[in-house]
């Protein structure tokens, strides 16, 4: 057993860090935030020319072909930097069309996905808000030889920007995943400001959209597995982001309480402030634990695999709200302005603790699981 | 990374089970509520002891010429981890195998690992260790039981308190005070400790679980020889840290086996225990925290294999350690507290599965005490993994 980054995913890791402290510094995370997209084409093409859109992609479509262990590797550094990208929802989207669709869909998708010339996500929730994939109201009526898409998905990710939007739709008493252009006649997008500036959240509208049918990448409960696998790609990808975002918390604030003078001395000598400090190690470190036990369980088929990416997603969505309550509590004053850098971080935690379901959500999932009679 | 055992460490592991399901032995039949029942109770496990002495089984990652089995300190995680699972009563030297003989092992003489390693694996000698007193704890080093020169021993005078199993030991490893004149880190020495010498007398203290597992030591004009110093005179602190450092890295693998099995046996009463009028399992409330104490727990087994692979690559407990003994000992509270609001009355009763809750709340509060309180592991994190000033 070893539970250690190999020395390649040590490397990759450290060239994601360099790459990203140097292309997006918390004033580029700043200026895009004010956007209507927050999104930078030349940083994207900069992660693309790392292989990194395609980072899970397999060779055979132009990717890196590497697992989830180093996707959370990188993950880590993009959320050490608040990167604002559509990488989450684009690897969620690569993820779904890795698991379903045609040879020849996987290979128009994913080819431009690693390329990075082609952007996409994932609109599955709805005005329920309801992450669990049952909830799916919207309505893709089959017509001749088309499904008809009308209705209303909210929370969608990156939509303004995305390329290709694959909409997780109901046709009958079954799902579909169909996807639409973002240009295609009858879509309108509608950013809805968020508490996170730095990940766009949009309301996407289907007027009558025409998809033909073979466009569709799966139905079924084909289709609600791939939803539930590639979520659960996405949500590893997320938590790793998510401890990237602590991490810059912990240090930033350990940084702080070194330098900040009270009283004569440096806050950091109070025990109150050390033992905040030392609660958010713990935190840190503990949600790195799951997140990397996760990505390795999901990299290997692990049977645990599914309940490991809840456990890792309910303790980061609670453990990176408190290492940022504490985070700003230990900075004071400064630390609840718009000038400092910190509610960057508190805010992209806080709209990361419900994306994929906040730790309520997959408490039940895991009770499901394991406090239920095991079925004979 | 690979989580995956080895081919080795799975070889172990399946010969190592099929070992003890060979050897396990009958449950103890005596009654521990009478004095003689309690030291014929101690018997019986050190028989067990010696059996898994005999077999090649303690010492798991101890040099080979001491008695141990040369493995490494993964293989010494899953021999706790199966130990306990099987089910057999636990190793009554504990405190000899946890962190007493590893203590030896690193600082000790070539003397004295040959003279006591392989009686701490057989249970032939059991220890204890004697650090707080009644004016120091969490400040062991302000400690004042003496130790003066006299020829070639020393004559130890003072108490220690608390002191775990010091009522059936042999042998304590002891931090007295050698110099008093200079700063209190500088003058402790560290004393091996004949605990049936003349002079040594061992009060038990009554816990508030009811039992007596820790006790008051007094030592009155107790003669020890100075080849019995364990590490340097005047350099005590050294080998405190060692010991302390050991403590608390080894309480791991084995606790969260006895966690896995506290938590196991919680859900199963859930599934029919009634809470609000509803059947506990399906409170969706009490489903809540039943998952959130079954994720915290899997997370601190993916927190010990970090630490596990790390601690095997470095070969020194390190300062995760002390992160480690935070987080168990915090989510057992939590958990015993979680069994309280679960089975509600019912886990009041000191017949309901023997006792089972009732101990396991009581006992839960001494472990944000023992090994290092949980204020000053958090003085621990902040000063020696964060770099923070010290605050005393
Ligand atoms: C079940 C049990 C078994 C034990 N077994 C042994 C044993 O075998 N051998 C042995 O030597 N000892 C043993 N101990 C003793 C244990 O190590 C001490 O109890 C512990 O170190 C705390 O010391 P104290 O009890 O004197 O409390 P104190 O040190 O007086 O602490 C009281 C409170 O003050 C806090 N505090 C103290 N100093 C600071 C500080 N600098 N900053 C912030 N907070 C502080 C503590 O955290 C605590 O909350 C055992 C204790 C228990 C409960």
């Amino acid at each position: 057993m070893d539970f250690d980054l190999s020395k390649p995913q040590q490397l990759l890791q450290q060239s994601a860090r360099d790459f990203f402290s140097r292309e997006c510094p918390a004033e580029k995370v700043r200026t895009l935030m004010e956007t209507d997209t927050a999104f930078d084409a030349k940083l994207w093409e900069g992660i693309a020319d790392q292989g990194w859109t395609g980072l899970i992609v397999p060779e055979e479509f132009g990717g890196l072909g590497l697992g989830t262990v180093e996707l959370a590797a990188v993950a880590e550094e993009m959320g050490r930097a608040c990167l604002p990208s559509p990488f989450i929802s684009t690897i969620w989207a690569s993820a779904l069309i890795a698991r379903t669709g045609s040879e020849g869909q996987k290979a128009q998708y994913l080819e431009a996905i690693s390329a990075g010339t082609l952007k996409a996500t994932v609109a599955l929730l709805e005005a329920s808000a309801d992450w669990n994939p049952d909830g799916v109201q919207l309505k893709a009526e089959r017509e001749g030889g088309s499904f008809r898409l009308k209705g209303r998905k909210e929370f969608v990710s990156d939509a303004a920007v995305a390329d290709v939007i694959l909409c997780i739709a109901r046709t009958g008493d079954d799902l579909v995943i169909l996807p639409v252009s973002r240009t295609a006649e009858g879509v309108t997008v509608t950013l809805t400001p968020s508490i996170d500036a730095t990940r766009k959240l949009y309301a996407v509208d289907f007027d009558n959209v025409i998809i033909p049918e073979g466009d569709a990448l799966e139905t079924g409960y084909r289709a609600l597995d791939a939803i539930q696998q590639a979520t659960g790609v996405a949500t590893i990808a997320l938590c790793a982001e998510m401890i990237g975002g602590m991490q810059w918390t912990l240090d930033t604030t350990v940084e702080y309480a070194k330098t900040r003078l009270q009283f004569d001395k440096p806050i950091g000598i109070y025990q109150a402030v050390q033992h905040r400090c030392a609660e958010m190690v713990l935190f840190t470190e503990s949600a790195r634990s799951s997140v990397y036990y996760a990505a390795w369980a999901l990299s290997e088929n692990d049977p645990s695999a599914k309940l490991a990416v809840s456990m890792a997603k309910a303790y980061c969505s609670d453990s990176a709200r408190e290492t940022g309550n504490r985070g700003i509590q230990m900075h004071g004053g400064i630390g609840f302005t718009w000038e400092h850098n910190l509610h960057l971080y508190y805010k992209r935690a806080k709209s990361s603790e419900v994306m994929f379901g906040d730790a309520t959500y997959h408490r039940e999932l895991i009770a499901k699981e394991v406090v239920d009679e095991p079925e004979k | 990374m690979d989580l995956k055992p080895t081919p080795q460490e799975q070889q172990f592991r399946e010969e190592l089970r099929t070992w003890l399901q060979a050897n396990k032995p009958a449950p103890f039949e005596g009654d521990e509520s009478t004095p003689e029942g309690r030291k014929a109770h101690v018997e019986y496990l050190k028989a067990w002891q010696k059996k898994v002495f005999e077999g090649g089984w303690a010492g798991i990652s101890w040099p080979k010429e001491y008695g141990g089995r040369g493995a490494t300190i993964i293989e010494q995680a899953i021999f706790q981890e199966e130990f306990t699972l099987a089910g057999v009563p636990h190793l009554v030297n504990s405190l000899g195998i946890a962190i007493i003989g590893p203590t030896i092992i690193a600082v000790g003489t070539e003397e004295q690992k040959q003279r006591y390693i392989a009686k701490i694996l057989s249970a032939d000698e059991i220890w204890c260790q004697g650090f707080s007193e009644p004016n120091s704890g969490s400040d062991v080093a302000s400690l004042g039981t003496k130790a003066v020169r006299d020829g070639d021993d020393f004559i130890v005078n003072g108490q220690k308190i608390w002191t775990s199993f010091a009522h059936f030991s042999d042998f304590c490893l002891l931090l007295v005070r050698t110099n008093p004149d200079v700063a209190k880190h500088k003058g402790i020495t560290a004393l091996l400790v004949d605990m049936h010498s003349p002079g040594v007398t061992v009060k038990p203290l009554r816990q508030i679980t009811g039992e007596a597992d820790f006790n008051e030591v007094y030592f009155d004009n107790v003669r020890i020889p100075v080849a019995n110093v364990l590490g340097e005179i005047d350099k005590g602190w050294h080998t405190a840290i060692a010991t302390l450092m050991n403590e608390r890295a080894n309480l791991g693998s084995s606790t969260y086996v006895m966690l896995k099995r506290t938590l196991d046996a919680l859900i199963a009463r859930s599934r029919t225990s009634m809470h609000n009028g509803k059947v506990a399992a399906q409170d969706p409330i009490t489903r809540q925290k039943l998952a959130q104490a079954y994720l915290e727990l899997e997370i601190f087994k993916s927190n010990l294999n970090r630490s596990l692979s790390k601690m095997s690559k470095s070969k020194v407990p390190g300062p995760e350690g002390s992160i480690l003994k935070l987080y168990w000992s915090e989510y057992n509270q939590r958990l015993q507290q979680i069994a309280q609001e679960t089975l509600g009355p019912v886990a009041s009763l000191w017949d309901t599965d023997d006792g089972l809750w009732v101990h396991g709340y009581l006992r839960t509060r001494a472990n944000t005490i023992e090994a290092g309180t949980t204020e000053i592991l958090k003085n621990i994190v902040a000063e020696r993994v964060l770099g923070l000033p010290k605050s005393y």
